[in-house]
């Protein structure tokens, strides 16, 4: 166990890891590429999907139900059969990305906004509000710490699973663990997920500071 | 991309076999986590300092990319059923240990003071005010651990379980779609089925939900 960890260690540390093609810097760029595009694009499609279920309240048994059908969706699976179908190329693997993320940001976009108060929305409404200051003045802002919460969930998991990129033949961190498992070199596997699990905490802990840092006007 | 139907109706059996033990390993694993995260979620909602330290510790644990996680279990516990399942507990544990703990704050104060000022003790009040009002949540975080585990199963097909998962490596190296695609659409199936039956056990464990609406 101590060799592993000091090889390990070596492993992390030696400065031709880090440089090259096949370098530690290179796949860490690839896979935060893929990550945050991904995210990005599920941000995109959960954000005003969640706002618009949750603000008209209808389609929510549809939604929450489309969520988890692609929370259900097997990645492995997907991602072979985009590629078994299109062929070699990056798509299968955003495809499975992204149906990965959506249904995390759409379920807690949509959970923030039944957890508003009807109270305040209806004060909202008694003041004259329209539909649309209501959602971007009231709904929001209060249904924003769990919209968050959906974020950074769908972030960490979409950073973990980015792994699969390697599978069907692409870079990303994951490089190092299925080369590690075809050469048998646990200490290489090891420095993939160590290196995976890092840039995940590194970016929830960036998102839950700016998380604290939209809010420091709140008082819990 | 065609099905070969003439396939399907000849895999039928083993079909059946690989749909039972996936969805054994997805429910086992979903038991564990809730037996392992509640205990620690009333740990992190009563302990300030353990809340971030338990939830962080959670986090970790769920970046680590499941491969992985699988692969370094090979040393404790082979190439087993047993793997599968550490794995899939522990990816259990931060959706688990999350909603249950935001379900214990999410219980009003007041709630909580009316109880204390009745004479309920601690205990009490956790089983019979604090859970019972946290359900939805924990309800909420039970049904995306589920369904979750049912879509992670598949992954343990690199170190030879992965139930359905199992198709999916089979097609991939003969070329051959249809059982990628009845895998999907399987574990689909087991996972609509699966949260169907947690929307129904969440509506019979919270009557006053109903009588509101």
């Amino acid at each position: 166990m101590y060799e592993l960890l000091k090889n390990l260690g070596a492993w992390l540390t030696s400065g031709a890891q880090w440089a090259g093609s096949d370098g530690i810097a290179h796949r860490l760029a690839e896979h935060l590429q893929y990550s945050l595009l991904a995210t990005l694009v599920a941000t995109a499609i959960g954000l005003p999907l969640g706002l618009l279920i949750g603000h008209t309240g209808k389609g929510a048994f549809l939604a929450i139900n489309l969520a988890s059908f692609g929370r259900a969706l097997p990645t492995v699976g997907l991602v072979v059969l985009v590629f078994l179908a299109g062929g070699l190329s990056m798509l299968p693997v955003y495809v499975a990305l992204v149906a990965l993320a959506v249904p995390a940001i759409v379920t807690n976009t949509y959970a923030g906004m039944t957890a508003v108060d009807p109270d305040v929305r209806d004060a909202a409404r008694g003041q004259g509000m329209r539909g649309h200051q209501v959602l971007f003045q009231v709904e929001l802002p209060l249904a924003l710490p769990l919209i968050m919460t959906g974020l950074r969930l769908a972030l960490i998991q979409v950073v973990a699973t980015a792994t699969i990129a390697a599978y069907v033949s692409f870079g990303g961190l994951g490089r190092y663990v299925f080369d590690g498992l075809a050469q048998r070199d646990l200490v290489q596997v090891l420095g993939g997920a160590v290196l995976v699990a890092a840039v995940a905490v590194a970016l929830d802990l960036a998102l839950s500071a700016l998380q604290r840092f939209l809010f420091r006007h709140r008082t819990a | 991309m065609t099905i070969d139907w003439s396939w399907i109706s000849g895999h039928t059996d083993d079909l059946t076999t690989l749909t039972l033990s996936h969805l054994q390993a997805a429910l086992t694993a979903v038991l564990l986590g809730l037996i392992i995260s509640l205990p620690l979620a009333v740990l992190a909602h009563r302990v300030r300092p353990l809340r971030g330290l338990l939830l962080g510790l959670s986090n970790v644990l769920f970046t680590i990319p499941s491969i992985a996680v699988f692969v370094l279990l090979l040393p404790v516990s082979g190439l087993t059923r047993t793997t599968t399942v550490i794995g899939l507990t522990i990816y259990t544990l931060v959706v688990l240990l999350r909603n249950t703990v935001e379900g214990l704050d999410s219980v009003p104060a007041r709630t909580k003071e009316a109880a204390k000022a009745m004479g309920t003790r601690p205990l009490r009040t956790l089983l019979t005010v604090e859970l019972p009002l946290a359900l939805p949540v924990i309800m909420a975080g039970v049904r995306i651990a589920t369904v979750m585990s049912i879509s992670l199963v598949s992954v343990a097909t690199y170190i030879g379980d992965g139930g359905l998962g199992q198709l999916f490596t089979d097609g991939f190296q003969r070329n051959f779609p249809t059982p990628v695609i009845v895998g999907v659409v399987l574990t689909l199936l087991l996972a609509v089925v699966a949260d169907a039956a947690l929307v129904a056990l969440q509506y019979a464990l919270t009557p006053w939900k109903r009588r509101r609406a």
